[in-house]
């Protein structure tokens, strides 16, 4: 008898269903992944069974934990279940903890909520827990608060937390999504081993099919609400049965068209580049001087040639995004410079800047903060025009901004319509049309297609490919994510605590990666294939 | 997009009930307010004089009318010119930031290290009373408040990357302010209008209550409860009408403001 046993879950808000039929079940010791893209409703399914959902939530179907109905159970039995037995971890790990609340305290509570004992008895075994998690005292003792932790240190923070009244299924919503790829690893290694050692069932909700052919058992994916095929990772991964998971397995292994041409003149040089941070003035005893400078990037140069895609990657607080900042000419640097075409972007001013500016542009990471929420997407689009020495007339305004708009997959009549009547997707298209509409030479995207579905990133790849070839374009990609880096970029920078690490040709630098972290980062790195390949022996 | 509904809908009615009123009084009012009968004072409510008469004789409904007229100019006025200053400072200093942002700020520090009534009393003593001094002094201390406001709410909006998307296309800080920051920040600003206005109509009330408002022959309701003092064990009737009518109007905009800042969380 499976421990999580769901059968018919329905759930729907308002008489709008996010979840339709859904049955699934998980046992001690296994490790079940529910796999689907965003609005597919498993996260619902996830706080279905958690018995977490809001209540405007009308809930059909049966919920059994450990043969025990969920419907039968009074409030305060749900409750004893909750944490005790059943328990969450959730993708944002601060929002997770209680900012005010030192770790240790937060564990020793969960603790103690489940298992009366005195508070000394308690703390003991908080911090065995916190150190079962990763976290020995000689790393983060427990009296160390959240924001004194990093991303993943947080997230081990909130497993301790999970595991701390020793529940039997632990339900993952996302885990590692908000984490670098290197710590993703560390935290897979972690929840597999508490899987085994002790023997809990583990429902990972993802939607990253590379991560769950490593770890999970079984895999159910699931679209608009009901699981559409469910299986061993080899046989749903492998040999596919529903049309569905074949296009998200295409999508994720997507490659777009290699450049028609090669690259042609250095357009983009990077000098020596230095950002530094004054120290802040706090020491009253030492007459308020200033602490020593901090410095985020350390002598960067790297070139970027026309029509050439390069790949800028590093994990948060590497200085992905201040380097980009910096030679979009948007903070000034401390030291060395950004040239375009010869011209320095750093030292322009009035005109001159605003010639340069017209061969750059960018598309930032989050399609929906980059949009002004209050303006029409024409006038959205056509902000760059504002670039042009001569600017086109309303009527011929509006044609540049339809045929924009036409060229990156939109309608024409979408230039009336306001942001939020867009999906994530589209609005990443409405910021690339903004950036392609003056025609620049180079494009800067950062994260700009992390944040989607592995269907819609596709879609956005292959526009991007295409746009390439025919206004010979070239990219300066910045990301975290190698996986998919290594599709798109003709050449990697990597990037590492401030300082370039490695750069080189992407398939030199993969097969044979000179510097250690480059190696680490690539190793990290959740491959499908590599992960289906590794399974196989143990079958 | 239903939820401060019902607190908006009876805030509205309150301030358009005043605003009504108030109009109505510029072309007609149920008696004149400036004939003085001493035979016909203090008379009780009746239907020829609906909330009675005052110790000189005067229509009552006329005279709140009257005075709403006054009342809400004098705190219109004040917050209107209060945010027409305020809110370019506040946008500025957010804008351009260093030491410009300190002088702007630290400026408002200290306007807001004075009771703001004790400023009023003490600008209305200075430049003698009246009304337009009563706009003057209540203006001035709204302008910090508006200010601030306006900084705050802008600080957030400059690290958005729509700001960041609007200088790549060679927009500068001006352009910026005007075209991108200001239409985001207008929701945060007419809540705190609404919140303003009450406390323009408290602090107009307050200084004619101690003479330094508007002058007589003209009524304010502040002023009305300044001469229905005297007579409070007489007729208390003459201080409960214009105190009701400030609280009803300061309750009206609260739960403006409240609903306002309801329906545009909603869609933040």
């Amino acid at each position: 008898m499976s421990f999580l046993a769901i059968r018919d879950l329905t759930v729907s808000y308002a008489g709008r269903a996010a979840v339709r039929g859904l049955s699934l079940s998980v046992g001690r010791g296994e490790i079940v992944a529910l796999v689907g893209e965003s609005g597919s409703g498993k996260s619902t399914a996830a706080f279905a069974a958690m018995g977490l959902l809001p209540s405007a939530a009308v809930v059909g179907g049966e919920i059994r934990i450990d043969d025990r109905a969920m419907a039968d159970l009074t409030a305060p039995e749900q409750d004893r279940l909750r944490g005790g037995t059943l328990s969450m971890v959730f993708q944002e790990p601060m929002g997770a903890l209680n900012p005010r609340m030192r770790i240790g305290a937060q564990v020793a509570e969960a603790i103690r909520i489940h298992h009366p004992m005195s508070r000394a008895e308690a703390d003991a075994r908080a911090a065995a827990t916190l150190a079962r998690a990763g976290l020995p005292p000689e790393i983060a003792p427990p009296t160390r608060y959240p924001h004194e932790l990093s991303g993943g240190q947080r997230q081990r923070v909130a497993i301790a937390i999970a595991i701390a009244a020793g529940p039997a299924l632990l339900i993952a919503d996302e885990p590692t999504t908000a984490l670098d790829v290197t710590t993703q690893a560390h935290i897979l290694a972690l929840l597999r081993r508490l899987v085994k050692e002790d023997g809990l069932g583990l429902l990972l909700v993802s939607h990253d099919l590379a991560m769950v052919a490593e770890v999970a058992d079984r895999v159910a994916v699931m679209k608009d609400g009901a699981i559409v095929e469910e299986g061993t990772p080899e046989d749903v991964l492998r040999r596919p049965r529903a049309d569905y998971t074949r296009r998200l397995i295409a999508a994720a292994a997507h490659v777009p068209a290699a450049p028609a041409q090669a690259p042609g003149a250095p357009l983009l040089e990077v000098r020596d580049l230095v950002r530094s941070w004054p120290g802040v003035r706090t020491d009253l005893r030492t007459g308020l001087r200033r602490a020593p400078a901090r410095t985020t990037l350390h002598d960067a140069s790297f070139t970027v040639a026309a029509g050439e895609t390069v790949g800028l990657v590093g994990e948060s607080g590497s200085g992905k995004t201040t380097l980009l900042r910096t030679v979009l000419g948007l903070d000034p640097p401390q030291g060395g410079d950004v040239l375009l075409q010869g011209r320095s972007i750093v030292r322009a001013r009035g005109a001159a800047l605003r010639a340069l500016r017209r061969d750059v542009q960018a598309v930032f990471q989050d399609p929906a903060g980059s949009l002004d929420p209050r303006q029409r997407i024409e006038r959205i689009v056509a902000e760059p025009m504002h670039l042009l020495d001569a600017r086109p007339g309303a009527a011929e305004r509006r044609r540049l901004v339809e045929e924009a708009l036409e060229q990156v997959g939109l309608a024409p009549q979408d230039a009336g319509r306001f942001p939020h009547q867009f999906s994530g997707g589209q609005r990443q298209r409405i910021a690339l049309a903004r950036a392609l509409i003056i025609r620049p030479k180079l494009i800067v995207l950062d994260e700009a297609v992390s944040a989607l579905d592995m269907s819609v990133r596709a879609g956005i790849l292959d526009l991007l490919a295409d746009l390439r070839d025919r206004l010979g374009l070239a990219y300066l990609f910045v990301s975290h994510d190698m996986a998919m880096m290594r599709k798109v970029a003709d050449r990697l920078i990597v990037l590492q605590a401030g300082r370039i690490v490695e750069q080189g040709s992407t398939t030199q630098l993969i097969a044979a990666p000179r510097h250690p972290y480059t190696a680490s980062l690539l190793a990290a790195t959740p491959d499908l294939d590599r992960a289906l390949s590794a399974r196989d022996p143990a079958e | 997009m239903s939820r401060g509904m019902p607190a908006m809908l009876g805030g509205g009615v309150l301030v358009a009930l005043a605003a009504f009123g108030a109009l109505l009084s510029l072309v007609w009012t149920p008696y004149d307010i400036s004939a003085v009968d001493i035979g016909a004072r203090l008379l009780p409510l009746s239907a020829a004089h609906p909330l009675g008469t005052d110790q000189l004789g005067r229509d009552m409904l006329s005279m709140v009318m009257a005075g709403a007229r006054v009342s809400l100019a004098v705190s219109l006025l004040a917050v209107a010119a209060g945010m027409l200053v305020g809110v370019p400072i506040g946008l500025a200093a957010a804008a351009f930031g260093g030491w410009r942002d300190e002088v702007a700020m630290r400026g408002a520090d200290v306007l807001f290290a004075f009771p703001s009534l004790l400023l009023a009393i003490l600008l209305a003593a200075i430049l003698g009373p009246g009304a337009s001094n009563a706009v003057l002094a209540i203006a001035l201390f709204n302008i910090p408040v508006f200010a601030r406001v306006a900084r705050g709410a802008a600080l957030g909006l400059w690290q958005r990357d729509f700001v960041a998307a609007a200088r790549l296309a060679g927009r500068g800080r001006a352009a910026i302010s005007i075209g991108h920051i200001l239409p985001n920040i207008f929701a945060a600003i007419g809540v705190q209008a609404t919140i303003q206005f009450s406390l323009a109509l408290i602090a107009e009330a307050g200084l004619s209550y101690v003479g330094l408002g508007v002058q007589p022959p003209a009524a304010s309701w502040g002023r009305m409860l300044g001469d229905a003092q005297t007579l409070i064990g007489v007729a208390p009737r003459l201080a409960v009408i214009p105190g009701l009518a400030i609280l009803l109007v300061v309750l009206g905009f609260t739960l403006l403001g409240d609903g306002l800042r309801d329906r545009l969380d909603m869609r933040g």
